[in-house]
């Protein structure tokens, strides 16, 4: 026990990483409701008939999505509504997981009682990386459907009745349509002050627009998330080479030379990003070799997004080794601080399962970002230049925690 | 030997002043050190030596005073190639084999590949490391990583060398094998540092020798200048008492001697002008009432200036 209480790397390990370690995961699927994650859900009316409306009303009425049907302001400037081809490409480039495309003539014959006939269908364009968002959104259209369209249901079925049933006489006409301009009025009562309307079934016809030729969607990102969190490892590892030097005296005898603080430093982080890039590269070859992740077509992004991933992890082993006094604290501090970052940064499960808070806490990760920028690289095939901002934060994020590594050690220089 | 001009000489301190906190571990040395003299610097541990060495090979940085390098300061890269330092801890990399932590600090220092391999070949067989140059450190008998420590701070050739207590922990044979690779340096013409508190190992291996006390050097010449300093044509006598310390070192004080309070017993040093001299001292002695365990009349050394100089024994 007294052992125990002097060795303040175990105590952490012992005690404080399984509380921190918990307490993240009691955020992310502990049931804190107001901070449960939302969907982003583009929505393109093309009909803009009443029932469309009401239909994108009714959806924009639901605490679960964020719809959207225009992208954010840019520059403080209003952008035009989302087209289909605007719709699908936001998608690809993952700003939302679905899409759904509202299509002329949804007005005229909006739910089917026959499982679809002639009607137009509600496009769906989806991400299947995302596999929870399109099935909550598949639903949530049913719902929607008879909760906010109930006038609409009324209507079309009086003209079923008028069809199958022989006609209608002009005053039974006269009377459901009555009925249902009370129930318009009443539609446009505030939610609270209504109750349910019936059920009825919209027609939805769902399309992957990303990695739709693709064998296996989770792979790829898969094998960045663990990646990522174990070059956070190797490279914390590698950069206790220098704490080894500080033990056995090399440092001293070393600093000695002609090598600066300053060209060690550059040296052995040039190392752990080197080890780092490596460990990448068979790690996707493995996903290759087994898991025909398609990494020869992506040889660029992957080049490029390894290198700025490999330098970042590299940069921030210099900074926990510059931080420690001993590989026991800096085992102990990079365990604690790998396996938070990799919680949080989204490589244990992915990010848009997370609450709100804890998505924009990720970004503060190397995780995040790389993943991301392998994400874009392989599962939305974006060109090597749309990686700017994931490959912007990584290496300036990493020139800053050498600076602060190379601040820290100054305790070395001299004595 | 004629001293060089000031300017070019291999190591040069002025008034060096370094301190840790409330402790002055160096105290306003100033040392010059002539091209290819061995100067010895003999203190007691926490004497200040490793500090001054560590001043010299630039990885202290001094409060005061300057440390300068055949002309260059201190940790400028003119004087780092001219320097090698042999720390008093090993600092090698015990995973790696002899050849590799020669290539090593090799490597560090800036060294040629062309260079390395002939210096390589030359540090091995100076340490005598040949045949185990594909072992790794680790493997290695204590004697044998303390001659590859000497060897790793002279693999890139320097025209000054500080060894920093090079025998410390080792066995007598491999310290003999250790002063016989020394006197080669030596006979090359190679100026040399030297710490230790063994008198003997200063004794045998330096031109000059500088007693440290404190963060001072409190006497500096040859073996003989520095006996003749202190005792000039005199002779020492030792006598050991038991009994009560405090009445040893009151009779020690009234007859001018140097008292030393010992685990068992206490020491007793007098310098006379001829030995018989003694007989007045054991009377005394009896008179006083002490008893005496041993006596013994020698001729002065180190060890007996060290003594005389600073009250206290070398190996305090």
């Amino acid at each position: 026990m007294l052992s125990l209480r002097r060795d303040r790397a175990a105590l952490v390990l012992s005690f404080v990483l399984p509380i921190v370690f918990f307490s993240i995961f009691a955020v992310i699927f502990g049931g804190r409701r107001n901070a449960a994650p939302k969907i982003n859900v583009i929505v393109v009316d093309q009909d803009r008939s009443l029932a469309s409306q009401r239909l994108v009303e009714g959806l924009k009425s639901e605490g679960s999505l964020v719809v959207a049907a225009r992208p954010n302001p840019k520059k403080g400037e209003t952008q035009p509504e989302y087209t289909a081809a605007t719709a699908e490409a936001a998608v690809k480039a993952g700003t939302a997981p679905v899409a759904l495309i509202v299509p002329h003539g949804f007005g005229e014959n909006p739910i089917s009682f026959e499982g679809g006939g002639n009607m137009p269908a509600i496009q769906m364009l989806k991400d299947p990386s995302d596999m929870v968002a399109s099935q909550v959104i598949a639903g949530l259209l049913q719902k929607v459907a008879m909760t906010s369209m109930p006038d609409v249901m009324a209507g079309l079925g009086s003209k079923y009745v008028d069809r199958f049933a022989g006609g209608l006489t002009p005053e039974q006409h006269q009377r459901i349509d009555g009925s249902l301009d009370q129930l318009r009025r009443y539609q446009s009562q505030p939610n609270g002050a209504r109750q349910s309307g019936g059920g009825a079934l919209l027609s939805v016809e769902s399309r992957d627009v990303v990695g739709e030729n693709k064998d296996n969607p989770m792979v790829s990102f898969y094998a960045a998330a663990i990646g990522v969190m174990f070059l956070l490892f190797t490279a914390s590892g590698a950069a206790g080479t220098l704490l080894d030097e500080v033990e056995n005296g090399t440092l001293d005898r070393l600093l000695s030379t002609r090598v600066t603080m300053t060209a060690l430093l550059a040296g052995k982080l040039a190392y752990s990003a080197l080890l780092a890039f490596l460990q990448l590269v068979l790690m996707f070859l493995w996903a290759w070799a087994v898991f025909k992740l398609d990494l020869f077509s992506h040889i660029p992004g992957f080049v490029v997004m390894g290198v700025s991933t490999a330098f970042a992890v590299g940069a921030f082993g210099m900074l926990l080794a510059s931080v420690c006094r001993t590989r026991a604290q800096l085992g102990a501090l990079s365990t604690l601080l790998i396996l938070v970052m990799s919680s949080v940064g989204g490589s244990m499960f992915p990010r848009f399962l997370m609450p709100q808070a804890m998505q924009k806490a990720g970004l503060l990760t190397i995780n995040a970002w790389a993943i991301d920028g392998f994400t874009k690289v392989f599962w939305r095939d974006e060109p090597v230049s749309h990686l700017w901002p994931q490959v912007l934060v990584l290496l300036t994020g990493g020139v800053a925690l050498f600076a602060l590594a190379r601040k820290l050690a100054q305790r070395w220089d001299y004595t | 030997m004629a001293p060089a001009p000031t300017a070019s000489l291999p190591l040069r301190i002025e008034s060096l002043i370094k301190r840790f906190g409330q402790v002055t571990a160096v105290d306003g040395i100033t040392l010059h050190l002539q091209p290819g003299e061995c100067l010895g610097l003999l203190g007691p541990n926490g004497a200040g030596k490793s500090t001054l060495i560590r001043s010299i090979a630039g990885r202290v940085m001094p409060d005061s005073g300057t440390v300068s390098v055949f002309g260059a300061p201190a940790s400028s890269t003119a004087a780092r190639n001219a320097l090698g330092w042999a720390p008093q801890e090993l600092a090698l990399y015990r995973r790696l084999t002899c050849r590799e932590n020669l290539e090593s600090f090799g490597r560090f220092h800036g060294m040629a590949r062309a260079a390395l391999q002939p210096a390589i070949a030359w540090c091995l067989a100076w340490a005598a490391l040949e045949d185990r140059a594909s072992e790794p450190v680790k493997n290695l008998s204590g004697g044998m990583m303390r001659r590859l420590n000497l060897a790793a701070g002279l693999i890139h050739r320097p025209k000054l060398v500080l060894m920093d207590e090079p025998t410390t922990g080792v066995d007598p044979q491999s310290r003999n094998r250790i002063f016989e690779m020394i006197e080669k340096l030596r006979a090359e013409g190679m100026s040399i540092v030297y710490t230790t508190h063994y008198m003997e190992e200063a004794e045998r291996l330096c031109d000059r020798i500088a007693i440290v006390d404190r963060g001072r050097i409190v006497a500096l010449g040859s073996r003989e200048e520095l006996v003749h300093q202190a005792f000039a044509s005199r002779s020492q006598v030792l006598a050991r008492f038991a009994g009560p310390a405090d009445r040893i070192a009151a009779w020690v004080e009234a007859r001018g001697g140097a008292y030393v309070e010992g685990h068992t017993d206490s020491t007793a040093q007098f310098t006379v002008e001829r030995p018989t001299e003694i007989v007045g001292l054991l009377d005394s002695a009896a008179r006083a009432g002490l008893e005496l365990t041993d006596v013994s009349l020698r001729k002065p050394n180190l060890e007996s200036v060290f003594l005389h100089l600073t009250g206290r024994e070398l190996r305090d």
